[in-house]
Parts: C-alpha cells; structure tokens; sequence
C-alpha cells in the first residue's frame, strides 16, 4: 500500500489530490503486468478498470479496411481508460499492449461507488479525469485538422 | 531573454550571391520535401571561409532568376562550410526550385534573422520539439547539441509528422534514436497498419516530461497551432514562459526589416525573429487575423 501511494505520489496525474483520497485510490490498485499483444480493452466489451502505465506502449486502435490502425499510443505516465465513468460502461475502441507492459489496474467499479458516497472526492477524481479527456479531445481535434500539411512551416512564394 | 542575437548585416545584403547545388536529396518519397547543399560558386568572389556562417535558426534569402526569392531557414552547415536547405514545394518558388538539381546556380543573400538561444541552454536540460518540416530549422540544434553534449543536460528531442511516410531525415533519426544521451521521441498523427511507434499529436510526447522543470529550455519549431498547444504543454510540465522559444514563419521580402511583409504587430520576423521568446509571441498567436 505505502510503496502504491509513493507511485502515485510521483505521478502527475495524481498531483493535487487530498492525501485521503490519494490513499483510497491506492488502496483500489495493484500492480500488473502484461505481455506484448496482450488486450486491456475490447471495442463494446464492459469496462469496469483503468491503468496507469508505468513502463511500455499501449495502442489504441480501431479495425479499418487496411487492417487493425493505431489512432493514439500511450506510453509511461499516461492514463488508460475512461469508459468506467459513465454508463453504459463499455470501451468504445481496442486497447492492445504493443510492448511488454507494467501497469498500476484500478478497480473503477469500486472507485464509482466510493465517489457516489463522497462527492467531494467524487468531484475530485471527475475534475482530474475531466482535464484529461479535454487534452485527449483537443489532441484528437488538432489529429484532425492535418495541421502539418495545411498550416506548417513551408514557403508560400 | 531575447534570442542570441543575430549577427551583423550580412555584406551585401541585398546582393544575392552565385552558389551553386551540390547535392540534392528528396525527404519523403514524393520528393515534395527536397534538401539542397549548396557552395560558393567558383570566381564569385565569394567562398565558405568569407562567408559569415549560419547560426542554428537563422535563414538565407534564395533567389531564383525571373523566378523569385524566398526565405529557407538553414538545415544544416556541411564541414567544409556547405549550407543545407531543405524546402517543401508549396508555392511557385519552391515548386520551381524542385526541378533545380547539382550544378545548378542560385543566388542567396544571408544569413539573416535571429538564432536559437543555445548559449542560454548550456548546463540545463535541452527540449526540442518539431513538427513536420520544423524539424529542419531546429536540425542545426541537435547537430550542435551533439557536438557539446557535455554543454547540456538531458537532451529531448520530440518530433511529430503526419505519417510514417512524412518524417524527413530518417537516416538522422535512426542515428539520433541509436544515441543513448539523446532521448528521441517520433510520433506520428496518422498510423499504419505497419508503423509500431507512437501515434498522436506532438504534445502529448511533452507530456511524458523526463526533464527538469526548473532547469529546462525548450524550442519549437511547426505550425503555429502546435507551437501554441506545444507551449502550453510545456508549461503545464512547470516550465515558465520565458524559457520557451519558438520560430515564426511569414512572408519574408526583403528580410532586413524595411519592407514590413513579415511584420507581426511590432515585431519583424525578419529582423527580430524568426526565433523569438514565447512572451514576445504570445499575444499574436491569440490574434485571429495576425
């Protein structure tokens, strides 16, 4: 539990949380690892997890007519997974481990009853998870608008 | 705070100067990113020892005859004093300049325009992230960061292009990704089926952080929406503003500050930039028509 807190501690997800609320979300950790190729999430399947990734490189990918395509990686650091949050609690994509993978795995099933019971650190864990998917949304929006063929460096004359 | 200052007036500035292409390689298969090395032609009067040489961020003036002229920003310095240029072809200039191989002879004026501030980065971490052909201004950087490596302190260097077939100077990388005390970080916006590295903007690499907060000086080079996020993903790692530089790109004429093409409120790429302080460029990124 204590050697769970210091990871958090360190990480900057987690920077700003009450030490209370720290300690509970690290009492609904624990440590995991995964093999390359192994999947943490299924396009439509229950979710009821998320991950901090410690060491490694998950994918993010979605099946096209090429083949199964990566949309965003994720790497040390990040965070994985939000569909824990609101109904219907399913992945809305494929989440595979690219490399071997270290993680911390939440139990957000757990987490959702405890920020039911405490709004305060309900609006806490919300308000932290809600700046994440607005950097997640404001990457996806610049993804899209192909900025480095239609706004980059390059000479007009 | 400001940007090492750039050097003199070149002599002659408005006086393109005969050099002549050397070597040309394409970037990325279409060949629309293209590198020049160009030398001093012969009996020109001019040679690579007389010639004031570019400092890492500064641009020289390309003329091409009954053409135009166009500013490219130096990509790299050869060790017998070649000057690299690498230019995408977007415009009538640059699309002509395509078509122009070894042998050939163009005139250039410069070098103009202010430099990467890389007296102020040395004993503090050193981040560097590029996008797309912004790779190539901040390519002298590396080049230098490399040479005096024992000068810096954590070197990071994060790129992102639009595909896997977009990166430009991929034998580079690859050496650059081999160097254990370089940490090299290539993200693409669009994956492939084949492509195993990262997927995702820029900035989210900045967001792994692995530098010291207190002791880091970045620069950025890229379309000016990514320096912008790139910026405040920087400052959301804990670094202040003033320690981030960023280079601008507008249409630069006669590019020693008279001509007032390329000014930005009170600034002229030209002359005060193109590499400038984040402050000093701060507000123009939230002025819609500038």
């Amino acid at each position: 539990m204590k050697e769970l807190l210091s990871i958090l501690e360190q990480q900057p997800f987690f920077e700003d949380f009450d030490p209370k609320h720290l300690r509970l979300l690290a009492a609904c950790a624990a440590e995991r690892s995964y093999e390359s190729g192994a999947r943490l999430m299924r396009d439509h399947e229950p979710t009821e997890t998320f991950w901090l990734i410690r060491a490694g490189q998950v994918a993010l990918e979605s099946r096209l007519r090429e083949g199964t395509v990566p949309f965003q990686t994720l790497g040390p650091g990040d965070i994985l997974g939000w569909s824990w949050l609101l109904p219907p609690y399913r992945a809305s994509y494929d989440a595979r481990a690219v490399s071997d993978l270290h993680t911390l795995r939440f139990d957000a099933g757990v987490l959702r009853e405890r920020m039911e019971a405490d709004p305060v650190f309900g609006y806490a864990l919300l308000k932290h998870f809600t700046a994440l998917i607005v950097q997640r949304l404001q990457a996806a929006r610049l993804q899209g608008l192909d900025i480095y063929q239609n706004g980059g460096p390059g000479h007009v004359a | 705070m400001s940007p090492e200052s750039a050097v003199a007036l070149p002599d002659q500035a408005m006086a393109p100067r005969p050099w002549r292409i050397r070597a040309r390689h394409a970037e990325i298969a279409s060949d629309e990113v293209f590198s020049w090395t160009l030398e001093p032609e012969a009996d020109s009067g001019t040679d690579a020892d007389s010639n004031t040489p570019p400092a890492p961020g500064q641009f020289n003036m390309l003329y091409l005859p009954g053409v135009g002229e166009v500013p490219i920003s130096v990509s790299a310095i050869t060790d017998d004093g070649g000057i690299v240029h690498t230019t995408r072809a977007v415009g009538s200039v640059t699309r002509a300049m395509q078509d122009l191989g070894p042998g050939a002879v163009v005139g250039l004026r410069g070098p103009f325009g202010t430099a990467w501030p890389l007296e102020q980065a040395r004993g503090r971490d050193l981040v560097l992230v590029a996008g797309g052909i912004g790779l190539a201004p901040l390519r002298p950087v590396i080049h230098a960061a490399l040479e005096r490596r024992a000068d810096f302190g954590r070197v990071v260097v994060c790129y992102g292009a639009r595909s896997p077939g977009d990166m430009i100077f991929r034998d580079e990388l690859e050496a650059w990704g081999a160097h254990d005390d370089l940490d090299l970080r290539i993200t693409v916006d669009r994956g492939t089926a084949a492509w195993r590295g990262d997927v995702g903007v820029v900035t989210q690499l900045v967001d792994r952080g692995g530098f010291d907060r207190r002791n880091t000086l970045a620069m950025t080079c890229g379309p000016e929406v990514m320096m912008r996020f790139t910026a405040a993903a920087l400052e959301r790692r804990g670094l202040k503003p003033e320690d981030i530089y960023v280079s601008m790109e507008r249409n630069m004429r006669c590019a020693v500050g008279f001509c007032g093409h390329c000014q930005i409120g009170s600034q002229f790429v030209c002359r005060d930039g193109p590499v400038f302080p984040y402050p000093v460029m701060e507000p123009a990124f939230r002025i819609r028509e500038l």
